[in-house]
């Protein structure tokens, strides 16, 4: 970690190393830990120290960009002047945007020191715990324990200049019997709000009811299904089309929907970046202030979100969703800390209101089929179970999906009061209830 | 540099290590990008750090910084230490062989002719307007895409048995996509493969030889013939003939994960899964028919899994995995070799200098056959060609199979008939190599590159080849969606 005055510093030394017309400077900073463990054992223990500074150099409408994590100034110096070669090198882009000018930021709080501070020793501790627990009951744990300490600062040749502080702790796992699996995690950007010991039971009372699945047929089923499926429909949803870029190429699954009741009046999606529900950073990649954005309200399709570029093409301000330039698998504005609304069922609750159906703890390896109906397909996994006339019954044997998320969201019955926040590594965080779904399609299962 | 390396060995040493190794890594790479005819992206990316891991208190610990100077390098081994007695409150009760001691010493460099870092920015861009230029004659495409990268990684390695090594990486990577909107459909056609971008060890040679602006028009006419396209049949079973980029995923995803063994004996299980794989098939399972032959290098040319050595110092070499349909091989490591009775066959490779290596594919590729393709079409009375991914989704054993392709063609009475959109099929794993009874020859096999694949906590993006050429597969079932 640099500390404030130091990243500023830096970010200072990167915009005069700078002969640009206008500079933009990004710095990422991060302190990351990570303990791994499967078997019951730990495998792999890790510690990452990395300052990365990203300066993008503007000339007439044209920008280049170049990253760098030596931070010397010799070091800062060519790689302002590699940006703005890059610049140079092309054509000009008629709608480039420029670089803003500074608007108001108001900081949000999501750094504890404590997760910045936790150790190797109790992470180890926390584990082991678990692993004592499984083996016990002759299962074997496997997951991971992450916590890490992050900072992103963000300056420009137009004045503007922002700084944010933040940690983010996870903690999650499969626990594994003869033939049955189950999963749970927690995450939080402070770790001391993490029970680990709640985790490991919820896995290890999954995986004991799993055990001995029995075939089923594929097919649709009304489902209940687990905050961690949820997250799965909502990242689904966010990758495929909450982007103002993707809706306005076409292949978004909002484009010809917005305005229209398409869900469920029981869902409301939003993103708003500065809620420390989720995991909060109050400014996007351009520096702009993070709005609160309503992608559906009471089922009703709202918007998208929008960075600079895409909201000049529509004669707009930008929503704050500017995604960095070395984002994996994304490009254009995005969704990063995402809410489902809470309703007022609970999971006990909605299984007790189903006559049959299936009880889904998670999705796995979930990928696009077909984007402008957001039709999906994976597997289920780590607890799956049939539900009939309002208990579960036994545990099934997994099954493949293949469904519009859009539909399905359309069919929601019910949805829980309590909500999970979880953070994903590449894509930020969301808060997200169980929901119960009337319609959901199967079609095929594994051995 | 290799002060640094030897400083972390011997302070690893002096503290009663049972084995440690250290990397130092620097990268740099380009990548242009081009959309609807302006820059999308001109950007080059350099790190550099180094990463020290440590086997002591019977436990690993590894840690890592990009602060190349003695008193981070004495820090972070302290630091891996301190990390790997933590690791040691929770540790196996047996002690962790490592096998024969790895003591290799030497420099590679991938073999290239022209160094992509030589070629301007302007001629690179050229380039790609030109393949944009062409898509643009196509009415009727909405978004066009091309883009390029560069990347040459510079990697120094040391451990406590005594090995060094110094490895120069050099990839290159390009591609193409005409997405067209019409209705509620979206198509896409990409050029030469899925993900954006064909990737392979080499210099801008071979980007020269892609020919990019030469295939430009027919991809972007593609995508808007795709539009109103059939659809494919839906949920029946017919015979499948595999174009050689999508039978590489299908490698990729069914054969090349299952035989990480580290998967097997369940180090992944909390993320990317296990394996359906486990140690009693070796040597006693069809996994495929007489006429499949999958094979582990890490020498051929252009394979994105082509080294000098692994991240352990293991030396690059070939291993059999299914011979003839007979499963006989694993990718292994120093610690998961030896659970075998085997030693390591050099499959380790971390994604970066702040990762430790896991077991990755090097290039895990089909063999090729026998036949031509026009003659495999011309032997088959009834069935789909199809060909370029579209959407991958597996299990977490890496069973059951669902994968979708941007293009699809009838074939009826042995020619190539109607073009299908929206193609999709679905398998479980051997049943669906049991029924391959055709692989093209060597004059249609390609070295192709996954350069997106990911694994472990934290993650890692490895770079991946796959070798294949086109197959003929009976009995799939098609068009699930």
């Amino acid at each position: 970690m640099l500390g404030q005055h130091a990243a500023e510093d830096l970010l200072k030394r990167a915009l005069r190393a700078s002969h640009a017309d206008d500079t933009q400077v990004v710095i990422t900073a991060q302190d990351a830990f990570l303990t791994r463990f499967a078997n019951n054992i730990i495998h792999q223990n890790v510690a990452e120290s990395d300052v990365e500074v990203t300066i993008r150099a503007v000339a007439a409408k044209r920008s280049g960009t170049a990253s760098t994590n030596n931070l010397s100034d010799e070091a800062l110096a060519e790689t302002a002047a590699r940006a703005l070669a890059h610049a140079h090198q092309q054509p000009e882009d008629p709608d480039f945007p420029g670089l803003p000018d500074p608007q108001p930021i108001h900081p949000v709080e999501s750094f504890d020191d404590a997760t910045a501070g936790f150790s190797p020793d109790a992470r180890a501790r926390a584990v082991g715990a678990l692993c004592a627990m499984a083996r016990e009951k002759k299962l074997n744990a496997s997951g991971a324990f992450h916590t890490l300490a992050r900072e992103i600062a963000i300056a420009n040749s137009h004045g503007l200049i922002a700084y944010h502080p933040g940690t983010s702790a996870d903690f999650q796992t499969v626990v594994t019997g003869e033939d049955g699996t189950g999963r749970a995690q927690a995450s939080s950007w402070q770790v001391g709000a993490i029970d680990t010991d709640a985790v490991s039971r919820e896995a290890i009372d999954t995986a004991l009811r799993a055990q001995h699945p029995r075939p089923i047929e594929p097919g649709e089923y009304t489902v209940v299904v687990e905050p961690y499926v949820t997250d799965d429909l909502l990242q689904m949803l966010n990758y495929t089309g909450v982007s103002a870029q993707a809706v306005q190429e076409g292949r978004s699954w909002m484009n010809d929907r917005i305005g229209q009741a398409v869900m469920s009046p029981l869902i409301s999606i939003w993103d708003d970046g500065r809620d420390p529900a989720g995991s909060p950073l109050p400014f996007d990649f351009e520096g702009m202030p993070r709005q609160r954005v309503s992608i559906v309200e009471a089922g009703v399709i709202q918007g998208p979100v929008y960075d600079l570029r895409t909201a000049r093409k529509e004669g707009r301000a930008t929503t704050g969703h500017a995604t960095p330039p070395s984002m994996m698998f994304v490009s254009g504005p995005m969704a990063l800390n995402l809410f489902v609304a809470s309703g007022d069922s609970s999971v006990e609750e909605m299984i007790r209101s189903t006559e049959k159906g299936l009880y889904i703890k998670r999705f796995w390896y979930t990928r696009p089929v077909h984007p402008r109906e957001c039709v999906v397909t994976g597997m289920t996994r780590d607890g799956l179970f049939m539900i009939e006339n309002g208990e579960l019954t036994y545990p099934v044997k997994n099954l493949r999906l293949t469904q519009s998320y859009v539909k399905a969201l359309a069919g929601v019955q019910a949805v829980s009061r309590e909500a999970r926040t979880l953070m994903d590594e590449f894509v930020g965080a969301t808060r997200v209830p169980a929901l119960k779904i009337e319609r959901f399609n199967f079609t095929g299962s594994t051995v | 540099m290799n002060d640094l390396l030897m400083r972390a060995m011997d302070s690893a040493q002096q503290r009663g290590a049972q084995y440690a190794d250290v990397r130092i890594v620097h990268t740099v790479s380009q990548n242009l990008a081009v959309k609807n005819g302006v820059v999308d992206a001109l950007n080059m990316d350099e790190s550099i750090g180094f990463g020290v891991r440590v086997l002591a208190h019977g436990a690993w610990g590894f840690a890592s910084s990009r602060d190349l100077s003695a008193a981070e390098v004495d820090r972070v081994t302290d630091l891996a230490f301190q990390i790997a007695q933590a690791s040691a409150l929770v540790k196996q009760a047996d002690p962790i062989d490592l096998g024969p001691a790895v003591t290799s010493r030497g420099a590679y460099t991938t073999p290239i002719q022209i160094d992509p870092f030589s070629i301007s920015i302007e001629d690179k861009l050229n380039l790609l307007l030109a393949a944009d230029a062409n898509m643009s004659k196509v009415p009727g495409v909405k978004v066009r895409q091309g883009n390029l990268v560069a990347l040459k990684e510079r990697k120094w390695f040391a451990n406590t048995d005594g090995a060094l090594t110094d490895q120069t990486i050099v990839e290159v990577g390009g591609g193409i996509v005409a997405t067209a909107v019409g209705g509620e459909e979206v198509q896409r056609r990409s050029y030469p493969t899925s993900s954006g971008r064909q990737q392979v060890t080499a210099g801008w040679e071979a980007v020269l030889k892609w020919d990019l602006p030469g295939h430009a028009e027919r991809i972007a006419t593609e995508a808007v013939q795709l539009l109103t396209a059939d659809r494919c049949p839906r949920d029946i079973r017919t015979t499948l003939i595999l174009g050689g980029d999508q039978v590489a995923l299908q490698v990729h995803e069914s054969c090349g994960h299952p035989i990480e063994l580290d998967r097997v004996f369940g180090t992944e299980a909390a993320f990317a899964g296990t394996s359906f794989l486990t140690p009693d098939k070796l040597h006693n399972f069809r996994y495929g028919s007489e006429f499949v032959n999958l094979t582990a290098e890490a020498i051929r040319p252009y394979g994105l899994g082509t080294f000098g050595w692994d991240d352990e110092g293991v030396p690059a070499q070939s291993t059999p995995i299914v011979r003839e349909g007979l499963f006989v091989g694993y990718l292994m490591s120093r610690e998961t070799a030896p659970l075998l009775r085997l030693t390591s066959n050099g499959c380790m490779r971390a994604s970066g200098w702040n990762r430790i290596p896991l077991i990755r594919m090097t290039n895990v590729s089909l063999e090729a056959g026998t036949w031509t393709l026009d003659d495999l079409i011309a032997a088959t009375d009834d069935g789909l060609f199809i060909e370029t991914n579209r959407s991958w989704s597996i299990d977490d054993k890496r069973y059951n199979f669902q994968f979708g392709t941007e293009i699809g063609y009838e074939i009826k009475n042995g020619q190539l008939g109607r073009m299908l959109r929206n193609c999709t099929y679905t398998g479980i794993t051997p049943e669906f190599w049991n029924a391959c009874d055709a692989v093209c020859n060597a004059d249609h096999w390609v070295m192709w590159g996954t350069p997106n694949c990911g694994k472990g906590q934290p993650g890692q993006v490895a770079h991946t080849g796959h070798g294949a050429a086109p197959a003929r597969f009976r009995n799939v079932r098609v068009g699930v969606v």
